[in-house]
């Protein structure tokens, strides 16, 4: 296999919320292009890592290298580092004062200071890549569970994120809608975008995942293939897992 | 039948009067208002940073303004500052009922910020907006929109508050009703008759401020 470049190294991570250890020594590596699924119950630090690595939370120790770049809170520009990574959270989080549009390119004018016109030729690409070119004038009230989300998810993209964070992306939607995120997220997957999902998706993680990662307690149980995974799991508690929510 | 005739007559006859009258009312209670949200928005930001010895500042200009009465207020502020310095009755009275305002606003203010659902902050941060940009371009404008009738509330309340500025001698709508009431020994006509213009000036504002938050909830 040739040599990936490796987008995210994270090394004993830990964060702690008052006594409460959420991720204990956490090891991770993602390469470019490559789609890394973490799964788990709640309150097994899946979100909580997330968060970490667009330092929406701040870790206690250890260390996560973004491209190669070892990024700490008191050496870097928080703000700038979050440039580049993209976040889809779970409830969308649209800003409901803004159309579609005016989402999308909101960071284009106001962070990377684009000229209007340039950023609204490439919000419109955006929406058009996510299917929802007729719904840029469009108040987000105005959408479905879906549609926000595909949105949520172009507005993250407008940034040209070296890497695309999914917080439960598809937990919040009616089952009907699911179908369409997902296959946005494995549009963006097949292109070759470098993404770290948390999902109760199994079947999404086992088709377009490239390590499947079992979480529990703040710390891995099980990583491998998703073949690996959810064929001949291992460990005791991956296989209870498994056979609870498959 | 009589007393109709005479009210209306009197409406008639201090019209002029009660337009000059009406023009002081509205200045006091619009540059009161404007300076109360410059204070309103600086003290309910001290408390929204959750920096304890600002949260306390604001506590305290709160305590103070809620829980004394805004004559009390407007009269030490009159008498007090124009010992010190010189200043005109009309700036006594706004700046009094400013800082009476501001209290209320800052409250009305802090609350609509933290009703935000904290997921809109954290959408903007995760696009590298600065603290300052998000709450600017993401918090503040929805927070605006979820206050207006709040602040609708409180401009009427002001606008009605302004009137105990007739106490130190402003000749503002209740001022004129006093001064003509007492001169033509006829006070009951010119307490209706000025009843009359809060009335239309209130309901006006009402209308204003429903038509404001028609139109901006349409996006939300």
């Amino acid at each position: 296999m040739v040599e990936q470049n490796k987008i995210i190294i994270v090394e004993k991570l830990n964060k702690y919320f008052g006594d409460l250890h959420v991720l204990k020594d956490f090891d991770m590596t993602v390469c470019e292009s490559e789609v890394v699924v973490l799964i788990g119950a709640s309150g097994s630090g899946k979100s909580t890592l997330l968060r970490c690595l667009n330092f929406l939370e701040i870790k206690e120790s250890g260390t996560i290298m973004l491209d190669g770049e070892k990024i700490e809170a008191k050496t870097h520009d928080l703000n700038k580092v979050r440039e580049r990574v993209g976040m889809v959270f779970q409830h969308f989080n649209l800003f409901p004062h803004k159309t579609v549009l005016g989402n999308v390119i909101e960071a284009l004018l106001k962070v990377k200071k684009m000229p209007k016109e340039q950023a609204i030729k490439e919000g419109k690409e955006l929406l058009a890549k996510v299917g929802l070119s007729d719904k840029s004038d469009v108040y987000p009230s105005k959408l479905s569970g879906g549609q926000k989300q595909r949105v949520a998810i172009a507005r993250a993209l407008a940034m040209k994120p070296e890497v695309m964070l999914f917080d439960e992306p598809t937990s919040a939607l009616d089952p009907e809608l699911v179908g369409e995120v997902l296959l946005t997220m494995k549009q963006l997957a097949k292109e070759g975008m470098t993404m770290v999902v948390v999902t109760h998706e199994m079947g999404f993680a086992r088709e377009v995942a490239d390590e499947v990662i079992y979480m529990h307690d703040g710390y891995i149980v099980e990583r491998g293939t998703p073949k690996e995974i959810f064929e001949n799991p291992l460990k005791e508690r991956t296989q209870e897992f498994l056979s609870n929510v498959l | 039948m009589n007393s109709i005739h005479h009210f209306f007559e009197t409406f008639i006859t201090s019209f002029d009067l009660f337009i000059v009258g009406m023009y002081w009312t509205l200045a006091v209670t619009v540059c009161a208002f404007l300076i109360a949200l410059v204070l309103g928005m600086f003290f309910g930001f001290l408390k929204i940073t959750n920096i304890k010895i600002l949260v306390w500042i604001s506590d305290f200009y709160v305590w103070i303004v809620r829980g004394t009465p805004l004559i009390v207020q407007i009269f030490v502020l009159f008498y007090g500052l124009t010992k010190i310095i010189l200043i005109p009755t009309f700036w006594a009275v706004t700046i009094g009922l400013a800082v009476h305002v501001g209290g209320y606003l800052s409250e009305i203010i802090r609350g609509s910020v933290s009703s935000i659902d904290k997921g809109q902050q954290e959408a903007g941060r995760s696009l590298g907006m600065t603290a300052s940009l998000t709450m600017r371009r993401i918090i503040l404008p929805q927070a605006f929109r979820r206050s207006i009738p709040s602040l609708g509330n409180q401009f009427i309340i002001t606008l009605k508050d302004s009137s105990l500025a007739s106490f130190i001698g402003m000749q503002e709508l209740f001022g004129v009703a006093n001064l003509e009431g007492s001169t033509n020994f006829d006070f009951m006509t010119y307490l209706l008759v000025v009843a009359v213009y809060y009335l239309v000036i209130v309901y006006v504002l009402t209308v204003f401020v429903r038509i404001l938050e028609n139109k901006l909830s349409v996006s939300d």
